[in-house]
C-alpha cells in the first residue's frame, strides 16, 4: 500500500510539471503584456519595470526562477495588485473557495447518493421516475443558467436569501452559491449511484441477506452501499475538477470573493503571475484529489491490487 | 474520408448491416430518444429558417422598443434586449453559433481521437505505451483553465474556439477507440488483410475505422452537448463569440445582468439551451443503449 501510494505520488510530479510549463509558455507567448495599459510608459521606465520583474531575462531563466519559487511556496509578485504577492492574494481567496467548493461537494455526495439509492430501491416506480427526471434536468441545465434562476426565485421574488456577496460572512450567504454549484453534481451522482446500486441489489449476497430476513435499510447500509459506491468514488476526481471550474462562474455571479474572481480579473488584466498561480494551484488541487481518489478506490475495492 | 469508407463497408457486408438495423430498431422504440432526435432536428431547421421570417436583423436596434417584454403587438414576439434588439432573431442566431460549434468542435475531436486511438491500438508496443502516457498526463490537466487562457490571450476568434474545444475533447475518444482497436486487430479479417500485404495505414482506414463507427457514434452524441455547454460557459464569461454576434451562453450572460428588469432576457435563451442539451442527452442515452457493445 505504501509503495503504491509513493509510486502514484511520484507519477503526479511530471503531470504537475507539464501543467506549469504549459501554462507558463501559453501566457508568455501571448501577445500583449501587463504594462501596456491605458497610458504609455516612458521606455526607460518600462525597461526598469521589466528588469524589476525579471521579464528581460531569457524565457528559460524566468521559468527556472518561477519553478524555484514554487518549491518554496512563492508564486511571485502580482503585476496588478502592486503591493501584494500572489501568495498573499491566494491566501485571502483560497479559504473562501475551499469552503464553497467543499460544502458543494459534500452536499452533492450526500444528496446525490441518497437520491440514487432511493431511485434504485423503487426502480421503475414513481419515486424513481421523479428522481431521474429531476436529475436529467440538473444535468441539462448548466450551473450558470441555474444560478441566476435561483437568484430570481429565492432572492428577488421570495426574499428568503441574499442575492450575492458574503455579507457578514454568515451561512445564509453561501446557501444559494453552494446549491447552484452542487446541483449538476447531485444530478450526475444520483444517476451513477442508481445504476450501480440496481446492479448490486441483483447480486447473490443481497438475495441471501433478504432471505435471512434483514430489513431493507440494513441490507442497503451494511452490504450493498460499499460495492455500489465504487463508480461514485472513481467519478469524484472529475467531479472535483467540475466543481472547481464551476466555482469560477458561480463566484462571479454571486460576487463571492474567492480564487475564481482572481482568475478572471487576472486573466483580463494580463496579471501573468496571478493567473499562473491560480491555474497551478487549481491544477495541483485536482491532481492531489485524483491521487486521494485512487487510494480510496484501492482501499474500497478488494479486486484492485496495488503493485 | 471516414464517412465514405464506412458506408461502402456497411453496404457490402450483410452482418454489419443487421447490426445497424438492430440498433435503429432499438433506438426507434426508445420514446425519449426519438423525441430528443426530433427536437434536435426541429431546432436545427428552426435556427436556420427562423430568422428569415422575421423582419429584424440580429443587430438591428429598435429605439421605440428597448427592453420590452415579449408581445405580439410590438412585433417582438420574444421581447427585446437593453439595446432594443429583437430577442427572437438573436436567440436563433445564437443557436446557429452554438449548434455549429457543437458539431464542428466534435468533428475536430473525432478526427484527432480516432486517428490517435487507432494508431496507438493498432501498432501497440512502445508507441502505444508512449501515446497513452501522453493522454494520461493531458487527462490530469485542468483544460478548462488553459482554454480560458487561450481565449484571453489570443483573442476571441471563432476558429480558435472550434479548435480549442475540439482539442480538449479528443482524449476520451482516443481512449475508447484504442481499446476497441486492440480487440479488433486480432480478428480474422484484419489478419487476412495483413497476410495479403495491405499496408498498416490502409488496414486502419479500411478495416479498423469502419468497425469503430458504432462506439464512435455513441460518443459523438454525448460530446456535442458537452461542447455546446463549454462554449456557453466561455461565452458566459465573455470569452466566446464577440458582439454583435452572439451565442446562447452570451445571451444567458446578458440576461443574468438584467435579471430584475427584464427576466425574459434570461428565460428565453435558457429555455433554448436547456431544451437542446436535454434532447442531446436523451438521444445520447438512447444511442448508447442501441449501439454500445458493452450492453449486449
Amino acid at each position: 500500500m505504501l509503495r503504491y501510494s509513493l509510486r502514484r505520488l511520484l507519477g503526479a510530479i511530471p503531470t504537475l510539471f507539464v501543467l506549469v510549463a504549459f501554462a507558463f509558455l501559453l501566457i508568455r507567448l501571448a501577445p500583449g503584456g501587463p504594462f501596456d495599459t491605458e497610458r504609455h510608459l516612458q521606455p526607460e521606465v518600462e525597461a526598469n519595470l521589466r528588469a524589476a520583474y525579471h521579464l528581460d531575462e531569457p524565457l528559460y531563466r524566468q521559468f527556472a526562477r518561477y519553478l524555484g519559487g514554487l518549491l518554496h511556496g512563492d508564486f511571485g509578485p502580482s503585476f496588478q495588485y502592486r503591493d501584494y504577492s500572489v501568495t498573499e492574494l491566494i491566501a485571502t481567496g483560497l479559504p473562501v473557495s475551499l469552503k464553497l467548493g467543499g460544502a458543494a461537494m459534500l452536499l452533492a455526495l450526500v444528496v446525490g447518493v441518497a437520491a440514487g439509492c432511493l431511485a434504485a430501491l423503487k426502480q421503475n416506480r414513481a419515486a424513481d421516475f421523479g428522481v431521474m427526471a429531476v436529475s436529467m434536468t440538473g444535468i441539462s441545465i448548466p450551473n450558470f443558467v441555474m444560478a441566476p434562476i435561483l437568484i430570481l426565485g429565492f432572492a428577488i421574488y421570495l426574499h428568503w436569501l441574499p442575492a450575492g456577496g458574503l455579507g457578514d460572512g454568515s451561512l445564509r450567504n453561501l446557501v444559494l452559491p453552494v446549491i447552484a454549484l452542487a446541483l449538476p453534481q447531485i444530478a450526475y451522482l444520483a444517476r451513477l449511484t442508481r445504476g450501480s446500486m440496481i446492479e448490486v441489489l441483483r447480486s447473490n449476497f443481497v438475495r441471501t441477506a433478504k432471505a435471512q430476513g434483514l430489513p431493507m435499510w440494513r441490507i442497503l447500509l451494511r452490504h450493498a452501499l460499499k460495492p455500489a459506491l465504487l463508480p461514485v468514488v472513481s467519478y469524484l476526481g472529475p467531479a472535483t475538477a467540475a466543481v472547481i471550474t464551476g466555482s469560477v462562474v458561480i463566484e462571479q455571479i454571486f460576487g463571492v470573493p474567492g480564487l475564481g474572481r482572481f482568475f478572471v480579473t487576472g486573466a483580463l488584466n494580463r496579471d501573468y503571475t496571478l493567473v499562473l498561480g491560480v491555474v497551478v494551484l487549481y491544477g495541483a488541487l485536482i491532481i492531489v484529489f485524483n491521487f486521494l481518489v485512487d487510494l480510496a478506490y484501492a482501499w474500497l475495492d478488494p479486486k484492485v491490487k496495488y503493485r | 474520408m471516414i464517412g465514405a469508407g464506412a458506408s461502402a463497408t456497411v453496404a457490402s457486408a450483410p452482418r454489419s448491416r443487421s447490426l445497424w438495423l438492430d440498433a435503429w430498431r432499438t433506438l426507434a422504440h426508445n420514446r425519449a430518444a426519438v423525441l430528443g432526435g426530433v427536437v434536435i432536428l426541429g431546432m436545427a431547421v428552426f435556427v436556420i429558417v427562423g430568422p428569415w421570417v422575421s423582419p429584424y436583423a440580429f443587430d438591428f436596434t429598435d429605439f421605440a422598443h428597448v427592453a420590452t417584454a415579449p408581445s405580439i403587438a410590438t412585433g417582438h414576439i420574444l421581447g427585446t434586449d437593453t439595446l432594443g434588439r429583437d430577442l427572437y432573431v438573436r436567440v436563433l442566431y445564437g443557436g446557429r453559433i452554438s449548434l455549429l460549434i457543437g458539431v464542428v468542435a466534435t468533428a475536430v475531436s473525432l478526427v484527432i481521437g480516432v486517428t490517435y486511438g487507432s494508431i496507438a491500438g493498432y501498432f501497440g508496443g512502445r508507441l502505444d505505451a508512449f501515446l497513452m502516457r501522453v493522454v494520461d498526463i493531458l487527462y490530469a490537466l485542468p483544460f478548462m483553465f488553459l482554454v480560458i487562457l487561450l481565449m484571453v490571450f489570443f483573442g476571441r476568434n471563432i476558429l480558435l474556439i472550434f479548435i480549442a474545444l475540439g482539442a480538449i475533447n479528443w482524449l476520451d475518444m482516443a481512449r475508447i477507440v484504442r481499446g476497441q482497436t486492440l480487440s479488433l486487430k486480432h480478428r480474422e479479417f484484419v489478419e487476412a488483410a495483413e497476410a495479403q500485404g495491405v499496408s498498416s495505414f490502409a488496414i486502419i482506414r479500411r478495416h479498423i475505422v469502419p468497425n469503430l463507427l458504432g462506439i464512435v457514434a455513441v460518443y459523438v452524441t454525448l460530446t456535442i452537448p458537452q461542447v455546446i455547454l463549454v462554449e456557453s460557459f466561455l461565452s458566459f464569461l465573455g470569452l466566446g463569440v464577440q458582439e454583435p454576434m452572439t451565442s446562447w451562453g452570451a445571451l444567458v450572460h446578458d440576461g443574468a445582468d438584467q435579471l430584475e428588469n427584464a427576466p425574459w432576457m434570461l428565460i428565453v435563451p435558457a429555455v433554448f439551451l436547456a431544451a437542446t442539451l436535454f434532447s442531446f442527452n436523451f438521444l445520447g442515452d438512447g444511442v448508447r443503449d442501441a449501439l454500445d457493445p458493452k450492453d449486449r
